[in-house]
C-alpha cells in the first residue's frame, strides 16, 4: 500500500520517529515553558542540560555500573541539583534586571557546560545500550515497533500529563500559577516564594535531564547534542505561546510529527520545517497559538 | 570632548602604523571584520535594545554570497561585496518583519530561531559547498588598479571601509532617526504615544544593522579567502554578543574594544588550551552578565564621568 507514492510503513516509521522527537520536544519545551512562566527567564542552558542528563547516564554505566533504570531517577536528580546551584549562585542576582540578561547568562553557562564535556570526553558521540528490558520490537502485522521508542513517548506522555495535573490541579501548582502572577502579593501571603523560584528551575531542569536519559539510548551521546536542539525548542515555545503549559505540550507533539512527515514528502526541509511554521503562526497570530495576551 | 578627540588620534595612528609595527595584518584585518560586525550589532543592541541573537544569519550569508560570485562566477571585487550586502538587507528585512512584532526577549527567540533556519540553508544548498564551504576566494583588485592580493594593501581597504561605517553607525546613531530609536529603548509606550510608528523604526534600525554585518561578512571573506558553515552558525552570534556585552554595548568604541579581545583571546587560546577555549569564552560571559555589564569603555565612561563631578 502506497501513500503519494510512498510506502505506507515508511510513513508510519517516519511518524513513529517524529512522534519519539516530538515527545523530546514537549519534554523540553514544557520545563523551559514552567521557568519562563515563573522566572522570567529563557534557559539557553536548556539543551546543555539535556546533554548532561544523557552524559550522566553513560557516566553512570561506564564508571559506576548504574543501570539504565537508575540512570532515570539519579540523572534528573543529580542534574537538577546542579540547576538548584546556579539559580542560587547566578540568576538569582538577575530576576531585577533586563530578563535578556537571564538568556546571555545561561547561553554562557551552556558554553561551559559543552565545552568541559568536549574537553572531557572529546567531540564524538558515544552509543548507550538499550536497556535489556525494552529491547526489540513488536510485530503490528503492518510495520515493526521498536519496543524502546514506544516506551519513550509513553514515559514522556506520562511525565508531561502528571506535571500537567501538578500545575492545574493541586495547591501547589495553584500557588506556582499565582506567585507567575504576581509574586510579591503571593510572598505577603507567607510563602516562601525564593524557594519556590528555586525548586521550580530545578525541577525544569530535571525534566531536561530526564529526555536527556530517554534520549541516550536512541541519539549519540555527544556534548553538541543539545545545542541546535534547544533552538528547535524555543521556536516550539514561540509557537505554543508564552507561558502556555498545555501549548508547550501540544505544538511540541505535533511539531515532531509534522517534522517526521515532513522527511517522507521532502527530507530536505524537515530541518527547517518547525521554523517555517513559527514564521507563519507569528505572522498570523503574533502571541502563538495557545498565548493569552 | 577633549580625552574623545586624543582617544581617537592616537587609535587612528595606531591603526594606520600597526602593519608597519609588524603586526601581523591578516590577524588586523580579522579584528576589524570582527569590529565592524559588532558595531552593526550595536546599532541594535546598544541604541535600541532589541538583542538579535541570529547575527551570523547576515554575517554568513553575505560572506558566501560574495565569495561565490568572486570565486565561481568570476564576479569583481566591489560587485561581490555589495552583492553580498544586498542579499543581508533582504534578508534583515524578512527576518526583521517578522522579528520586530515582539519584543525582548521573544525578538531574542525568533531571531535565533529564524537565522538557525538560514543556517540549515547553507547546509545544504549547492553554491556553499556545504560541509567544506568555499574555499580559496580571490581578493580581486579595485577601482581597476589597486590589486588587494597584497596583505598590507587590503589591511588598508578594510581600514577605510571600517572608518567609513563606523562615522556612518555614529551619524545614523546622532541623527534624529538615531534619536527616535533612543526613545524607543527609553521608553517604547511612551514612543508610540508620541505619535511613532516603532515598529518601522526598529525596522529600519534591523535592516541598517544587517546590512553593515552583511559587508564585514563579505570583507572577511575576502580577507582570509573562504567562507564557511562556522561564520553563519550560533557560535559566531554568541561571539559578537559578547563582543559588544564585553566592550561595552551602547558605547561607540565598546564594539571594537570587545571584538579586539575576543579575536585575539580565541587566537592565542584556542593553540593552548584546544576545546577549552568555549570553557573560557562562555567563562567571560558569565563574569560579563553578573558584574560587569558596562564592559571597558563603559567602566571607563562612569569612573571619567563620576571624576569630573566635583
Amino acid at each position: 500500500m502506497t501513500v503519494f507514492g510512498v510506502p505506507l510503513p515508511a510513513i508510519l516509521g517516519q511518524l513513529m520517529l517524529g512522534l519519539v522527537n516530538g515527545s523530546f520536544y514537549a519534554l523540553l519545551s514544557l520545563g523551559l515553558a514552567v521557568i519562563f512562566g515563573l522566572l522570567g527567564i529563557v534557559n539557553f542552558a536548556h539543551g546543555a542540560f539535556y546533554m548532561l542528563g544523557a552524559f550522566a547516564a553513560y557516566i553512570a554505566l561506564q564508571f559506576f555500573g548504574v543501570n539504565y533504570w537508575g540512570a532515570l531517577i539519579l540523572a534528573p536528580l543529580a542534574v537538577g541539583l546542579l540547576g538548584v546551584v546556579i539559580e542560587r549562585l547566578f540568576l538569582r542576582r538577575l530576576y531585577r534586571l533586563d530578563p535578556l540578561y537571564g538568556l546571555l547568562l545561561t547561553f554562557g553557562i551552556a558554553l561551559i557546560a559543552e565545552g568541559v564535556m568536549r574537553g572531557l570526553f572529546g567531540a564524538s558521540g558515544k552509543s548507550y545500550p538499550v536497556p535489556t528490558l525494552l529491547q526489540g520490537g513488536l510485530n503490528l502485522g503492518f510495520m515493526v515497533l521498536p519496543i524502546y521508542r514506544a516506551w519513550v513517548v509513553l514515559a514522556s506522555l506520562t511525565v508531561c500529563g502528571m506535571t500537567w495535573l501538578l500545575i492545574e490541579r493541586t495547591r501547589l501548582g495553584a500557588t506556582l500559577r499565582a506567585a507567575t502572577e504576581n509574586a510579591q502579593l503571593v510572598q505577603a501571603f507567607g510563602i516562601n516564594v525564593p524557594l519556590l523560584v528555586t525548586s521550580t528551575y530545578g525541577a525544569g531542569v530535571a525534566l531536561a535531564a530526564l529526555a536527556g536519559v530517554l534520549a541516550a539510548p536512541v541519539v549519540q551521546v555527544s556534548p553538541l547534542m543539545g545545542s541546535s536542539l534547544v533552538i528547535v525548542v524555543f521556536a516550539v515555545v514561540v509557537i505554543g505561546g508564552k507561558g502556555s503549559i498545555t501549548g508547550a505540550i501540544v505544538s511540541g507533539l505535533v511539531l515532531g510529527l509534522i517534522e517526521g512527515l515532513t522527511k517522507v514528502v521532502y527530507p530536505e526541509a524537515s530541518n527547517i520545517v518547525v521554523f517555517v511554521i513559527m514564521a507563519v503562526v507569528l505572522m498570523w497570530r503574533p502571541s502563538g497559538l495557545f498565548g493569552k495576551e | 570632548m577633549r580625552a574623545h578627540t586624543v582617544v581617537y588620534v592616537a587609535l587612528a595612528i595606531l591603526a594606520l602604523a600597526a602593519p608597519i609595527l609588524g603586526l601581523y595584518p591578516v590577524f588586523l584585518m580579522k579584528v576589524l571584520c570582527f569590529a565592524m560586525f559588532a558595531c552593526a550589532f550595536n546599532l541594535l543592541l546598544g541604541f535600541t535594545k532589541m538583542l538579535s541573537f541570529g547575527h551570523a544569519a547576515y554575517f554568513g550569508s553575505s560572506a558566501y554570497v560574495t565569495g561565490w560570485l568572486v570565486a565561481v562566477n568570476g564576479w569583481g571585487t566591489i560587485e561581490g561585496i555589495l552583492a553580498g550586502v544586498a542579499v543581508a538587507m533582504l534578508l534583515g528585512l524578512v527576518i526583521g518583519a517578522i522579528a520586530v512584532r515582539r519584543q525582548g526577549i521573544y525578538f531574542a527567540m525568533i531571531t535565533l530561531a529564524l537565522a538557525q533556519l538560514v543556517f540549515f540553508v547553507c547546509l545544504q544548498a549547492k553554491f556553499t559547498g556545504g560541509e567544506n564551504g568555499l574555499q580559496g576566494i580571490p581578493r580581486g583588485s579595485v577601482f581597476g588598479m589597486i590589486d588587494l592580493g597584497r596583505d598590507k594593501t587590503m589591511y588598508y581597504f578594510v581600514l577605510a571601509v571600517f572608518v567609513a561605517v563606523y562615522i556612518l553607525i555614529s551619524r545614523i546613531v546622532h541623527s534624529p532617526f538615531g534619536q527616535v530609536l533612543k526613545a524607543i529603548r527609553a521608553n517604547e509606550p511612551r514612543a508610540v504615544s508620541i505619535g511613532y510608528e516603532i515598529e518601522r523604526y526598529k525596522l529600519a534600525a534591523f535592516v541598517l544593522s544587517a546590512s553593515f554585518a552583511g559587508l564585514a561578512g563579505s570583507l572577511k571573506a575576502l580577507v582570509l579567502g573562504f567562507a564557511t558553515l562556522s561564520d553563519v552558525n550560533q557560535g559566531t552570534s554568541g561571539e559578537v554578543i559578547l563582543m559588544t556585552l564585553l566592550g561595552g554595548s551602547g558605547t561607540f568604541l565598546g564594539p571594537v574594544v570587545g571584538a579586539n579581545i575576543v579575536v585575539t583571546l580565541q587566537e592565542y587560546l584556542s593553540d593552548l588550551v584546544g576545546a577549552w577555549v568555549s570553557v573560557i569564552i562562555g567563562a567571560i560571559f558569565v563574569v560579563c552578565v553578573m558584574i560587569f555589564r558596562r564592559g571597558f569603555v563603559g567602566e571607563i565612561q562612569r569612573m571619567y564621568a563620576a571624576r569630573k563631578r566635583p
